[in-house]
């Protein structure tokens, strides 16, 4: 078996490797192919993995690959964990890499970086395996920041253009605050039970709950609640919860199929898988579970609200994923773990689908994103307007389809919760159905419908996309429409997570709702039945119709009449005025002061060298008293006697 | 596993030898041959001393490759060497990269070539002869001769303020070296001898513990460099030539940190526990404030100048930690695990900042300028160049895989055992040390042309290609598996623990 998870996660790394030193070499088709075969490798070995621990019954496997250091007692190494979040997690992450590798050829023809954009995926793919199939913490902290190297490298891909290596540095710096987080948490966790390793650290966190920490002299906090929060610090920053999500929205600068592949479907839920993972620590930490519950909720309500007012293609996109991740990290906070995974696998799909339809888009409009010059690309793009339907209707929760099982499971399982901030979150999450529906049909009415309001010359009309496009288009609109009907029984009421997340008896919400669950058909007629859920959808995609088909006229007037919102809405909280604006400065003019006045005027002017100046003064003017004439060393010898003979006569 | 070749003796002897012949080529009009002989030497050299690692035995701690013979039986100094956990891959640091100094200066140097290379190489010999002496008197022989070739480096081969620079950098190493000098003949006078061994086992009060100590502080901070006697070090960088900012930071920095841990700890063991709150407040001023001065660099020599004073407070702060840790700890192996961190740290810092300087060497080669300004959109002329020095930046910044961040890793881990605020304070590297070096980054390498002369800009040949490529592999290999590295220490810091944590008093 081992040959087989080493296999998974070097296939990609070899093709990484072939097609990044050797891409000029090998050529661009070569390029391609490999990356290609790589990940390919990868996909059909996890689907391996997956049949085994689904139909054979495996066992879970956690074993060691290599010693990376031992230091005392304390053995370090790289191993990997192989349960069903794990085979599950890697599953979607090489399919969706699979499909946006293909995607590439299209999109990315004729750029000139080819070769080293198929190394960068495949690099990417790698070091998202290691996360995710990690067995201890050095593991998962060498995979969480190796993604957000990538995802550095790949949003300044087009490294001229100055809004792309300024949002890849965003990126990377706030990442790293989130990091700094999860680095204290993992010493938080291996200073209190000696050890890197999963399966260990699990085993004592009901000790560790019981446990705590002077923070300040006179405040004692629990340990456990410090480490999961450290922790979700990391989580905040790589799923983009607010405050730390302003680097995902400027991520967009980076080419499409990487906002699909990394800044949609994998790297961005990597927090949430981290979460999921950690969740026997978790569960034992009300006050983490707390917050992750009020930060998810926030950052679904507010995240989404953002998307309405939008004008960039791909920042609609972006603003609907940060949106969508705090749906998944709600369910986290509500302890229904397994229902937040699910929805991250069913997003995986039907996000990256509408972030490639939305490429498709921008490829026929030779790289214009604003959608207010779009419009009318039905008739032109038929596969990319159907897939691209599919996918909204997916997000907006449309009754049958992947995403509407997977978010009406989560919302349900947080209405029955019984945490602290439960119902604060039941209704951002209410109100985020209905603005996830206003934003998505917005945008889909906007780009598809109406009449083009690009001027284009003849040449220029929008076409199709080819096949390289089109086929991982409608790959992922078929998956986006069915995976949820088959995987919610298994995945939220049967034991598929049994062996990977832990929920205590009384946090388990999921139980809750699964005694209301009679199969999927019998779900879709409760919730219409009993929850506002689909209605509010219903609602926000009828308001986007009618502003924006029916009377776009109207829009202007709403738009007076809600200005401070509207303003609010278009600076964006003004988050990244707090950061770029504000902070930036101050923090470049304390660098120049430690250093002007610090450095260079206090020590090295006044200590340093003002010693060495003392010493030359002083000695200049001793100097003074060797003139070389006779008659001064006289005058000062006859002085001197004087001066000691009458010394000498006082004295007696 | 004791060898009777004197390999020691060859590392130390063997580049100074060959000083000398290159030299006599020189005066010969022989330049190519003169350099053609350096190169030979120095790969040699690293060649014999990879025979320090095979035959290490990492079962014990005691001195291997002992060579000892009486020489100046008058104050009983020996001619006395050997190495342990703690020597030996500070050895091998030298030895690999004197000649990557060596190939980087091939087509650069054109003023006296010969003078340039054989100043490398005695210096190479005297490095070693640091590390490599166990007695008193012969330290400070070497620890003191080596100043004279770097001065010269700097001093000969410099920049513009070059003379200021170098004063600067003398005075201030040559002022902490004198009160060891001191120290040393106290200890002396105290033991009957000059083995460094026997300090480690005398007994000494607290007042002269205390006395020692500072001693021993001032000329090892001064190297260190730590706050606030580190200004020397910006001057002297930038005023250097490539190779002597290369070996400056890569080696010399390394001997203060060496220091500490063979001379400090061992013998002042519990002045070193009075002091520690001192040692650490240093180290901590050291990690933030001057990431913060990193930040502001406009010079990339400066910036890089900086960025290793803030890595080598990781040094500091992973030997003075362990008191702290000690007494709070949760009685498991933290304090081997911050030992291992702040010298994991050392080698990894020999390396990445070796490599960096390498790299604005490539640049000022060609342009003349380490202006950060005068730079934008390397990455556009010199792409094989680019992909180097991002990775190098990014092991500054500590990214697992590298070699950059094991080190900090393991003192971060460490401190949060002996106090959780030291933990934070430290770990706010992870994002000024990124910050600091990937703006740089930003600003250099990526970007659009804006000035005509990056545009002309050549790609680097083979000879910079292949130096910077041994640098990066080394840096790959000990970020992905450290152990090699962690298990040759691990004996010697486990005795070296023990043996600080029992008090002489």
């Amino acid at each position: 078996m081992e040959v087989i998870y080493l296999g998974i996660v070097l296939a990609p790394l070899l093709a990484a490797l072939i097609a990044g030193l050797g891409g000029r070499l090998i050529g661009r088709s070569a390029a391609h192919w490999v990356t290609i075969i790589g990940v390919l490798v990868s996909f059909l070995l996890s689907l391996l993995v997956l049949k085994d621990l689904m139909v054979d019954g495996a066992q879970v496997y956690n074993g060691t690959v290599y010693h990376w250091a031992t230091i005392g007692n304390l053995s370090m190494e790289i191993g990997f964990l192989v349960d069903h979040l794990t085979a599950l997690m890697v599953s979607v992450v090489t399919l969706i890499s699979l499909a946006v590798h293909v995607y590439t050829i299209g999109y990315m023809k004729e750029d000139p970086g080819y070769q080293r954009f198929f190394s960068y995926i495949s690099l990417f793919t790698f070091a998202m395996l290691m996360l995710v199939m990690s067995n201890n913490f050095l593991q998962l902290f060498f995979g969480w920041e190796a993604v957000g190297v990538v995802s550095y490298l790949l949003i300044g891909f087009w490294y001229k253009r100055q809004a792309a290596i300024f949002a890849s540095l965003k990126a990377f710096l706030v990442n790293r605050v989130g990091d700094f987080g999860f680095l204290l948490g993992i010493a938080i966790l291996l200073w209190s039970t000696g050890s890197l390793d999963y399966e260990q650290v699990f085993g004592d966190a009901e000790r560790l709950s019981g446990v705590s920490i002077t923070v300040f002299a006179g405040v004692d906090w629990s340990i456990l609640s410090l480490a999961c929060i450290c922790l979700f610090v990391g989580a905040m920053a790589k799923s983009a919860q607010i405050p730390l999500h302003i680097w995902l929205p400027d991520s967009m600068e980076g080419p499409t199929p990487i906002s699909a592949l990394i800044h949609a479907a994998t790297m961005v839920t990597a927090g949430i898988f981290m979460v999921a993972r950690m969740s026997p620590l978790f569960e034992f930490s009300e006050t983490a579970l707390s917050l992750i519950l009020v930060i998810g909720a926030t950052t679904a309500f507010f995240a989404g609200l953002l998307g309405i007012v939008q004008d960039d293609i791909k920042r609609v996109v972006a603003y609907s994923t940060v949106s969508q991740l705090g749906y998944m990290t709600v369910a986290l906070g509500a302890s229904a773990y397994s229902a937040g995974i699910f929805h991250l696998a069913t997003h995986a799909f039907f996000k990256a689908l509408l972030f490639l339809a939305a490429g498709s888009v921008i490829m026929a409009m030779h790289h214009e994103q604003n959608i207010k010059k779009m419009g009318g690309l039905r008739e032109r793009m038929p596969i990319t307007y159907w897939s691209a339907l599919i996918g909204t209707l997916a997000l907006v929760g449309f009754p049958g389809f992947s995403g509407f099982f997977s978010k009406d499971a989560l919302i349900e399982a947080v209405h029955a919760s019984t945490a602290v901030a439960a119902h604060y979150a039941y209704w951002c999450l209410l109100g985020g159905v209905f603005v996830t529906a206003l934003y998505s049909f917005r945008m889909f009415f906007l780009v598809f419908h109406g009449e083009l309001r690009a001027e284009l010359s003849s040449k220029e009309i929008p076409q199709e996309s080819p096949m390289v496009v089109t086929v991982p288009l409608i790959v992922l609109a078929v998956l986006s429409v069915v995976v949820g009907w088959p995987a919610i029984e298994p995945l939220l009421f049967g034991n598929f997570f049994s062996d990977s997340l832990r929920v205590l008896n009384h946090h388990d919400v999921l139980a809750i709702v699964g005694m209301e669950f009679h199969g999927p058909a019998a779900f879709i007629t409760h919730s219409m039945a009993t929850s506002p859920v689909v209605y509010l959808a219903g609602a926000g995609s009828l308001v986007a119709w009618f502003f924006y088909l029916k009377r776009p006229d109207l829009r202007d007037l709403i738009r007076q009449k809600v200005s401070f919102l509207h303003r609010v809405l278009v600076n964006k909280y003004y988050f990244d005025y707090l950061s770029e604006i504000f902070l930036l400065p101050r923090v470049r003019y304390i660098a120049n002061v430690l250093w002007r006045v610090g450095d260079e005027n206090i020590i090295d002017s006044r200590l340093v060298n003002g010693s060495a100046n003392t010493i030359a003064f002083v000695s200049s003017v001793i100097r003074n008293l060797q003139s070389g004439y006779l008659y001064h060393y006289a005058f000062a010898m006859v002085i001197g006697l004087a001066v000691l003979a009458g010394w000498m006569v006082l004295r007696a | 596993m004791e060898l009777n070749l004197p390999i020691l003796s060859f590392l130390i002897w063997l580049p100074i030898f060959a000083a000398v012949i290159v030299l006599w080529l020189g005066s010969l009009d022989q330049a190519e041959a003169g350099k053609s002989v350096a190169l030979a030497a120095s790969l040699l050299t690293f060649a014999v001393s990879i025979l320090l690692y095979t035959g290490f035995d990492t079962t014990t701690a005691n001195m291997q490759f002992v060579e000892r013979v009486a020489w100046i039986e008058r104050f009983r100094a020996d001619y006395y060497l050997g190495v342990d956990g703690i020597s030996m891959p500070l050895v091998l640091l030298t030895t690999f990269l004197t000649p990557i100094v060596i190939i980087a200066g091939w087509e650069v140097i054109r003023a006296q070539p010969t003078q340039y290379f054989a100043a490398f190489l005695v210096l190479e010999g005297l490095m070693v002869g640091v590390f490599a002496a166990l007695d008193g008197i012969l330290f400070y022989v070497f620890w003191e001769a080596m100043l004279v070739p770097m001065f010269l480096i700097i001093g000969v081969w410099g920049g513009e303020r070059r003379i200021y620079a170098t004063v600067k950098f003398f005075l201030y190493t040559f002022l902490g070296s004198v009160f060891m000098l001191v120290a040393l003949i106290y200890l002396y006078l105290q033991a009957g001898s000059y083995s460094i061994l026997d300090f480690h086992e005398l007994p000494l009060g607290m007042f002269e513990q205390l006395m020692i100590f500072s001693a021993f502080l001032l000329a090892f901070a001064v190297k260190v460099p730590m706050w606030p006697v580190h200004t020397w070090l910006p001057d002297a960088h930038v005023e250097a030539p490539t190779g002597g900012s290369v070996i400056l930071a890569a080696v010399l920095l390394k001997m203060g940190g060496y220091g500490f841990i063979r001379f400090s700890l061992p013998i002042t063991p519990d002045a070193s526990q009075a002091l520690d709150w001192l040692m650490i407040g240093l180290s901590l001023i050291a990690i933030v404030y001057i990431s913060f001065v990193a930040l502001a660099q406009q010079d990339m020599k400066k910036l890089i100048a900086y960025s290793s004073i803030a890595h080598m407070g990781f040094v500091t702060l992973g030997f003075f930690v362990v008191f702290s840790i000690a007494l709070n700890g949760n009685g498991g192996d933290g304090t081997r695990l911050a030992l291992q961190g702040g010298m994991v740290q050392m080698i990894s810092h020999g390396l990445i900042s070796g490599a960096l300087f390498l790299c604005v060497g490539v640049m000022y080669d060609r342009l003349h300028t380490r202006q950060i300004r005068d730079y934008g959109g390397v990455v556009n002329t010199m792409p094989k160049f680019a992909a180097l020095m991002v990775l190098f930046a990014l092991a500054n910044a500590g990214l697992p895989g590298t070699s950059g961040f094991v080190g900090e890793f393991f003192v971060i881990l460490a401190a949060f055992q002996a106090n959780l605020w030291l933990a934070f304070v430290a770990a706010t590297t992870l994002v000024m040390g990124a910050a600091y070096t990937l703006w740089m980054i930003k600003r250099v390498v990526f970007g659009d042309i804006t000035n005509k002369s990056v545009g002309a800009l050549q790609d680097i040949g083979h000879r910079e290609f292949g130096m910077l490529a041994f640098l990066a592999l080394a840096i790959l290999l000990i970020g992905v598996w450290p152990a090699p590295l962690v298990e040759v220490m691990e004996q010697t810091l486990g005795q070296l623990i023990e043996h600080v944590l029992q008090s002489k008093l």
